[in-house]
C-alpha cells in the first residue's frame, strides 16, 4: 500500500459500524487487488502463512467459494466447516467452536450464521479476526461492498447515484448492508417491496420507502435485484410468486421506462421468471457476472485489511 | 439488642418525615424515632449525611428454586437483595414445580424457613403448572401464605378463567399480578418492533402485545371489581391505559422496572443478551412516558424483575438467549440515578415507589419506619458512586444488564428485623 492505511479494526462485521472514510479505503483497497485475478499466476504471497476458517452455519455455495477462491489468491491456507460435518450438531456453543478454531491458530474466521448478531458475538469472544459473511437479516457487507464497488466502476462515482433495492427487504441483509454503505457514500437508496416486507421504520435508516415498481425505476442510476426466497419462514406472511413477478418482476418493458443507462445487479442466486425476467438477467445492462468476479478482489481486500487490523493490535 | 441509628437524614414517607432524626431499635421492632436520642445502647451506627429509610420491598423476584438452582436459589437471592437494600422479596411461582397448590408451595416454605436470608412473601401461580387451563385452588394456597397470583411469564389468555381467577382472588383477598403478553401478537419476537428491529434484523415484539392485554385485564377487572396489579409497564399506551382506569376508579396498580426506565431500545446496538428481557426495551418516547407515570403516580411502585440466568444461556446468539436481567443489587442506585438524580422524583417519592407503595398494594405489614413495626431498615450513601462489577455481584447469576455502568448512591446497611444483616465493605 502506498497509502497510509487508516483501518485498525480485526474484524469486519458490518457497514453500519463504517465511517465513510473507513469505505473509501476499503474501495482503493479493492482497486488494487483486482488486478491479481486477470494475471496469468492469479496469486499474491499477502497472507501466506495465514490461515482463514470458513465457518459456515447455513448452507452456502457462491459466498463460501469467493471467500476461499478469495484467500487462496493470497495464498492463505484455507478450512471450510459446514455445520453439518462439524461439533455444531452435538450442541457445542458458538463461542466454543470460535475458541476452538482461534486455538488450532488460524487467523480470521469467515462466519456464515443463520441468526442476526452471530458474527458480533462471535467477534467479541475471540481475539482473532472475524469477518461476516451474512448474519440472519442484519448484515452481509462483502456482498454490499462488491454492489458498491462494481457500481463504482460503472459510473466512476458513488456520490449522486439514485439505487433502488427491490425485494424481500424485511429479511435481507444485503439490502441492509446496502443501505448503509450506499447512504454514508453519498448516495440515494430506495427500497421497494410489497408492505409485508418492508420492516417497520426503515425511513429512519435513511432511504426512501415505494411499493411501487415504476416508481423504484424511473429516476435509479441501478436497480438491485434481491432473491425472493418463497421457501423461508411460514410464520411470516408472503406473497404469491407469480403475483409478485406481476407487480415486482424487473422485467424488459419496466426497464424501458426506466433510465437508459440503468444498471441491474442481483446477488444470487437467480430466480429466473420470479423477481427477475431471464432476458434482463442475460441482457445488456446485466453486471450480474461481473459481480461476482468483483466479489474476489473485493473479500481479497477485506481479508488482507482484517489481517492488518489485527497485527496492530 | 439494642441498636440506635444517629443523625441520619430519615426518609419515612409513611409518617411524613425527611428530616435528621434518630432511630432506635430494641430487638425485632423500631422503638422509637426522634431527634437526639440518648439511650444506652448495644451498638450506635452513625448515619451522619446517610439516609435512613425503610428496607425496599420488591414485588417482582425470581428466585428460581426449586427447580433451577443453577440460576439462583433462595439463599444466594436474598443475600443479593440484603446487598441491594431490598429486605423483603415476592418470589414468582415460575419455579420447577410451579407454585400451584398446596404441596409445592409448603416445599418452598420449608426452603425460606431453611435458608432465606430477607423475608420471602409467596406469589403462586393462578393456573395449574402455569399453562393458562385449569384455575389453582385460591382458597387453600391462600391458607398457605401466598400474598399474589400470578402466572408470570404468561398471561392467562383465555378470558373466562381470568374472570374467574379474578373473583377467585377478590374472594380470598389476594392480589392478582398481570404480566400483560398476547402471544399471539409478541410471538417470537425478542426486541421492540420499530427501527431496532429493523436494524438489528431481529423479530419484534409490537407494544400493542402489551397494552392490548393491559387493556383486556383492566376490563375484566372492571367487571370483576377485583384489583389487578400491572407487573413490568414498558409501553407508553399502557401507562396511558392505567392512568385512564385509576381515573374512572378501578383499582388497578402498576409497577415498572429500573431497565425499563435507565435504558431505550438504542441500548441493543450490540446485541448485549443482557439487555434482553421481556416485555423488550422500547423507545425513548416510552421511556419519557414511564418516567412521566412514576412522576404523577400512574406507575405505583418500582420492581426489579430479577430475572437470573446462567452464563450459558445467556453467552449464545440474541435469539436463543434467555429473556431477562438480574436487578436486586442495583435498583436502588439506578432509581436514585434516573430519578432522583434528574430531579424527577425526590428521596421521600422513591422511598414510596420502593417500599410503602408495594406493601400497601402486597397488603402486608412492611415499608415504614413506625414504631412497633418489624426494624427493617436501610442506610443508604446517597451521593456515592460505584461502578457494577460481575465479581461484586451476589446474585447466582451475573446477568446485569448494567454491567460495566456507574451508578449512584449505596447501601452501607442493612438491618432485617433488628439485626444488621449487611454492612457494605466497599471504602470507595
Amino acid at each position: 500500500m502506498t497509502q497510509k492505511s487508516i483501518w485498525a479494526r480485526k474484524d469486519l462485521l458490518g457497514l453500519e459500524d463504517l465511517s465513510r472514510e473507513e469505505l473509501e479505503f476499503i474501495l482503493t483497497t479493492i482497486d488494487s487487488f483486482k488486478e491479481v485475478s486477470t494475471r496469468d499466476i492469479k496469486k499474491v504471497p499477502a497472507l501466506r502463512g495465514k490461515t482463514v476458517v470458513n465457518l459456515f452455519y447455513e448452507p452456502s455455495t457462491r459466498t463460501r467459494v469467493s471467500f476461499e477462491v478469495a484467500a487462496k489468491r493470497l495464498s492463505a491456507d484455507v478450512i471450510n466447516i459446514v455445520a453439518e460435518s462439524s461439533s455444531i450438531i452435538k450442541g457445542e456453543t458458538l463461542i466454543d467452536t470460535g475458541r476452538n478454531i482461534q486455538a488450532l491458530k488460524a487467523d480470521i474466521i469467515v462466519l456464515r450464521h443463520s441468526f442476526s448478531g452471530a458474527a458480533v458475538l462471535l467477534a467479541r469472544n475471540v481475539d482473532i479476526s472475524v469477518v461476516n459473511a451474512g448474519d440472519g437479516w442484519h448484515e452481509h457487507p462483502t456482498q454490499a461492498l462488491l454492489d458498491i464497488f462494481t457500481l463504482k466502476e460503472k459510473f466512476g462515482r458513488i456520490e449522486g447515484l439514485t439505487v433502488s433495492i427491490v425485494g424481500d427487504i424485511a429479511h435481507s441483509r444485503v439490502a441492509r448492508s446496502n443501505i448503509w454503505g450506499l447512504t454514508k457514500l453519498g448516495a440515494k437508496a430506495i427500497v421497494c417491496a410489497p408492505k409485508m416486507l418492508i420492516p417497520p421504520a426503515i425511513e429512519e435508516m435513511g432511504v426512501t420507502v415505494t411499493s411501487d415498481i415504476e416508481h423504484a425505476l424511473k429516476n435509479a442510476d441501478a436497480v438491485n435485484v434481491l432473491r425472493m426466497q418463497f421457501e423461508r419462514d411460514s410464520q411470516d406472511a408472503f406473497p404469491k410468486q407469480l403475483e409478485y413477478f406481476k407487480n415486482f418482476g424487473i422485467t424488459r418493458e419496466r426497464l424501458e421506462k426506466a433510465k437508459k443507462n440503468i444498471l441491474v445487479m442481483h446477488p444470487g442466486p437467480l430466480n429466473r421468471g420470479i423477481e427477475i425476467a431471464s432476458d434482463v438477467a442475460d441482457g445488456p445492462k446485466s453486471v450480474i457476472l461481473e459481480q461476482v468476479t468483483n466479489g474476489i478482489a473485493v473479500r481479497m481486500a477485506v481479508l488482507f485489511l482484517v489481517a492488518q487490523g489485527r497485527k496492530k493490535k | 439488642m439494642k441498636l440506635l441509628i444517629k443523625n441520619g437524614r430519615v426518609v419515612d414517607p409513611a409518617n411524613n418525615i425527611d428530616e435528621i432524626r434518630d432511630v432506635l431499635v430494641d430487638g425485632l421492632k423500631i422503638s422509637k424515632v426522634a431527634k437526639d436520642i440518648n439511650e444506652k445502647v448495644e451498638k450506635i451506627i452513625d448515619a451522619t449525611g446517610k439516609i435512613v429509610m425503610p428496607g425496599i420491598v420488591d414485588m417482582h423476584v425470581h428466585l428460581r428454586e426449586p427447580g433451577r438452582e443453577d440460576k439462583e436459589t433462595i439463599c444466594t437471592g436474598t443475600k443479593a437483595a440484603l446487598k441491594g437494600g431490598v429486605t423483603t422479596v415476592l418470589a414468582m411461582p415460575n419455579t420447577q414445580p410451579a407454585m400451584d397448590c398446596v404441596g409445592s408451595v409448603k416445599l418452598l416454605k420449608d426452603i425460606i424457613k431453611r435458608s432465606a436470608v430477607a423475608n420471602v412473601f409467596i406469589a403462586g401461580s393462578i393456573t395449574k403448572g402455569r399453562l393458562g387451563r385449569e384455575l389453582v385452588d385460591i382458597d387453600k394456597v391462600r391458607k398457605e401464605g401466598v400474598v399474589a397470583i400470578t402466572d408470570d411469564g404468561n398471561s392467562v389468555d383465555d378470558e373466562k378463567i381470568f374472570l374467574k381467577a379474578l373473583k377467585e382472588a377478590k374472594k380470598n383477598k389476594v392480589l392478582v399480578v398481570c404480566h400483560c403478553e398476547d402471544k399471539a401478537l409478541s410471538k417470537n419476537g425478542v426486541v421492540n418492533l420499530g427501527i431496532i428491529s429493523t436494524r438489528l434484523g431481529l423479530r419484534g415484539v409490537s407494544k400493542e402485545a402489551e397494552y392490548k392485554r393491559v387493556e383486556r385485564d383492566i376490563g375484566l377487572a372492571e367487571k370483576a371489581y377485583a384489583p389487578i396489579h400491572i407487573a413490568h409497564v414498558s409501553a407508553k399506551e399502557s401507562v396511558e391505559l392505567i392512568a385512564k382506569a385509576k381515573k374512572k376508579g378501578i383499582k388497578v396498580s402498576a409497577e415498572t422496572a429500573p431497565h425499563y426506565f435507565y435504558y431505550s431500545q438504542d441500548a441493543l446496538s450490540g446485541y448485549d443478551t443482557n439487555l434482553k428481557v421481556n416485555p423488550p426495551l422500547r423507545t425513548k418516547d416510552d421511556v419519557d412516558a414511564l418516567k412521566q407515570g412514576l412522576r404523577d403516580g400512574t406507575i405505583d411502585c418500582i420492581a426489579s424483575d430479577h430475572a437470573p440466568h446462567t452464563e450459558n444461556e445467556k453467552m449464545v446468539e440474541f435469539d436463543r438467549a434467555e429473556f431477562g436481567t438480574i436487578g436486586l443489587e442495583t435498583e436502588l442506585a439506578v432509581s436514585n440515578l434516573e430519578l432522583v438524580g434528574r430531579g424527577l422524583l425526590t428521596w421521600p417519592q422513591l422511598v414510596k415507589k420502593l417500599c410503602v407503595k408495594p406493601a400497601k398494594i402486597l397488603n402486608i405489614d412492611k415499608g415504614m419506619l413506625s414504631k412497633g413495626k418489624d426494624a427493617d431498615i436501610i442506610i443508604v450513601s446517597p451521593e456515592k458512586e460505584w461502578v457494577v462489577d460481575k465479581s461484586s455481584i451476589l446474585s447466582k447469576s451475573k446477568n446485569s444488564c448494567f454491567l460495566g455502568k456507574k451508578l449512584k448512591g449505596m447501601v452501607e446497611y442493612t438491618i432485617l428485623a433488628g439485626k444488621i444483616v449487611y454492612k457494605c465493605t466497599n471504602s470507595s
